[in-house]
């Protein structure tokens, strides 16, 4: 299959970048490890006139420890923070969500800002990047802006970066002592994209009283969102079986769920109330609950 | 608008001016004529093309050969050396790791950074590992024990 013919760009600086980019307006599309949008250029889905490729823009990529925060750039590989030893020991959910997209060969190219930026509603990424909070950070020629994940994802591959900006980092929160996350997903065998993937966090007070809670869902709807009502039925709580059980039953409140392919939405609704199950249960195991 | 290229393939440095929308994979095969990398599915999901590019198994099929400007390739063509096969090719032979043999390449390049990274891997790691490549004749079992074979036989250090 061979994508529409179209120019090439590879510019050394974000500064070169997005001077390329308010140049060639709408017919420019940002390449990161283009494994999102290489296919969808060879199926003809998109067809732009010039690709301004980031991969030797310098500063991209890494992943950076703040004091609560990890600072991971856009340009870092799913592979990378699968392997790296900042994630593993500040926020291992980043390294398990991760190790579970695509396969290997995809997570050697995809990138976290790549993923993000696409808004793809099956990928696995979003889920946590809402669940756990995360702020995307955006360079346009005004400077810096920062966008929280709740304002990031606002329709079917649709974010709220403007068309004049470069996603270059996000930050991601590390959550406190008492802790814990897990993503579970229900893979489609072909692609490994989410079928439904469920996204849970929560915080332990010593009595083991959850005090804080995000989750959010992925795959079931147009795009990924945070499930509130799990999160409220969550918080205040005590996290027993039945208390978990009980929240679960809300996942698929507030999602616009699609029958597709995979499913009608009477069981992707179901595929979120277990997946969110599963996903808070491990949570509060890994939280020491 | 035609681009300059310059990768290094198999230890063999090549140069070519190609149009941005070639495909890696198709530079590989029919720019330079190393037929081993094959193209199956051509949407990233069945790992026919896989190689490795600066040391990372990749698909050649979800890659523009712009892309690769300046890097470091090795192809399936590169395993062997001076006509003796790679432990991994050789557990493939041994274990009778293939029927038809066109997943084979892209197995075998994935094996190769499986092993990389996981020098002893459980079968489960295998597995896991090799979701990136379908083989619609073994039924998988062949190829995780010609990996175990190899993680056995491969040398120390290469």
């Amino acid at each position: 299959m061979y994508p529409a013919a179209f120019e090439y760009h590879a510019p050394t600086s974000v500064k070169d970048a997005l001077k390329l980019l308010a140049k060639l307006k709408d017919d420019a599309k940002l390449l990161a490890g283009g494994h999102s949008l290489v296919p969808m250029m060879k199926l003809r889905l998109a067809q732009p006139g010039h690709l301004i490729d980031l991969r030797k823009v310098k500063g991209l990529s890494g992943i950076k420890e703040e004091k609560a925060a990890l600072v991971i750039g856009a340009m870092t590989t799913h592979w990378a923070i699968e392997s790296s030893k900042a994630a593993k020991a500040k926020l291992p959910v980043l390294a398990e969500v991760a190790g579970i997209i695509g396969d290997p060969a995809v997570r050697n190219k995809g990138t976290l800002g790549g993923s993000v930026a696409h808004a793809d509603p099956a990928a696995d990424w979003p889920a946590a990047m809402l669940a756990l909070g995360a702020e995307m950070v955006c360079e346009g020629p005004k400077g810096k802006r920062t966008v929280k994940a709740d304002d990031w994802f606002v329709g079917l591959m649709t974010t709220a970066a403007k068309g004049n900006e470069i996603l270059t980092a996000i930050r991601v929160p590390v959550w406190p002592a008492g802790s814990g996350a897990a993503y579970m997903k229900f893979p489609h065998p072909a692609s490994r994209f989410a079928v439904v993937g469920v996204c849970a966090a929560v915080t332990l007070d010593k009595q083991g009283v959850c005090t804080r809670a995000g989750v959010a869902v992925t795959g079931a709807g147009t795009r990924a969102v945070r499930a509130r009502g799990v999160e409220a039925a969550l918080t205040g709580k005590k996290l027993d079986a039945a208390a978990i059980e009980a929240a679960a039953q809300k996942a698929a409140d507030g999602v616009d769920v699609q029958a597709d392919l995979q499913g009608s939405v009477e069981y992707k609704a179901h595929l979120c109330r277990v997946f969110a199950r599963r996903a808070i249960s491990e949570a509060v195991k890994r939280a020491g609950g | 608008m035609k681009l300059p290229v310059k990768m290094t393939i198999n230890g063999q440095t090549h140069s070519h001016e190609v149009e941005p929308r070639l495909l890696l994979v198709h530079y590989i095969r029919e720019v330079i004529g190393l037929t081993g990398t094959h193209v199956g599915c051509d949407t990233s999901q069945c790992g026919a093309c896989t190689i490795l590019l600066d040391g990372q198994a990749v698909k050649a099929c979800t890659l523009f050969a712009v892309q690769a400007d300046g890097a470091r390739i090795m192809t399936i063509e590169g395993l062997a050396k001076n006509g003796e096969l790679h432990p991994i090719q050789m557990g493939f032979w041994e274990k009778h790791g293939l029927q038809c043999g066109f997943c084979t390449p892209g197995m075998i390049m994935a094996a190769y950074q499986l092993l990389e990274r996981y020098p002893k891997p459980s079968e489960e790691q295998i597995r896991h590992q090799l979701e990136g490549n379908l083989c619609r004749c073994t039924g998988y079992h062949n190829i995780v024990k010609a990996i175990q074979w190899a993680a056995d036989n491969m040398p120390a250090k290469r």
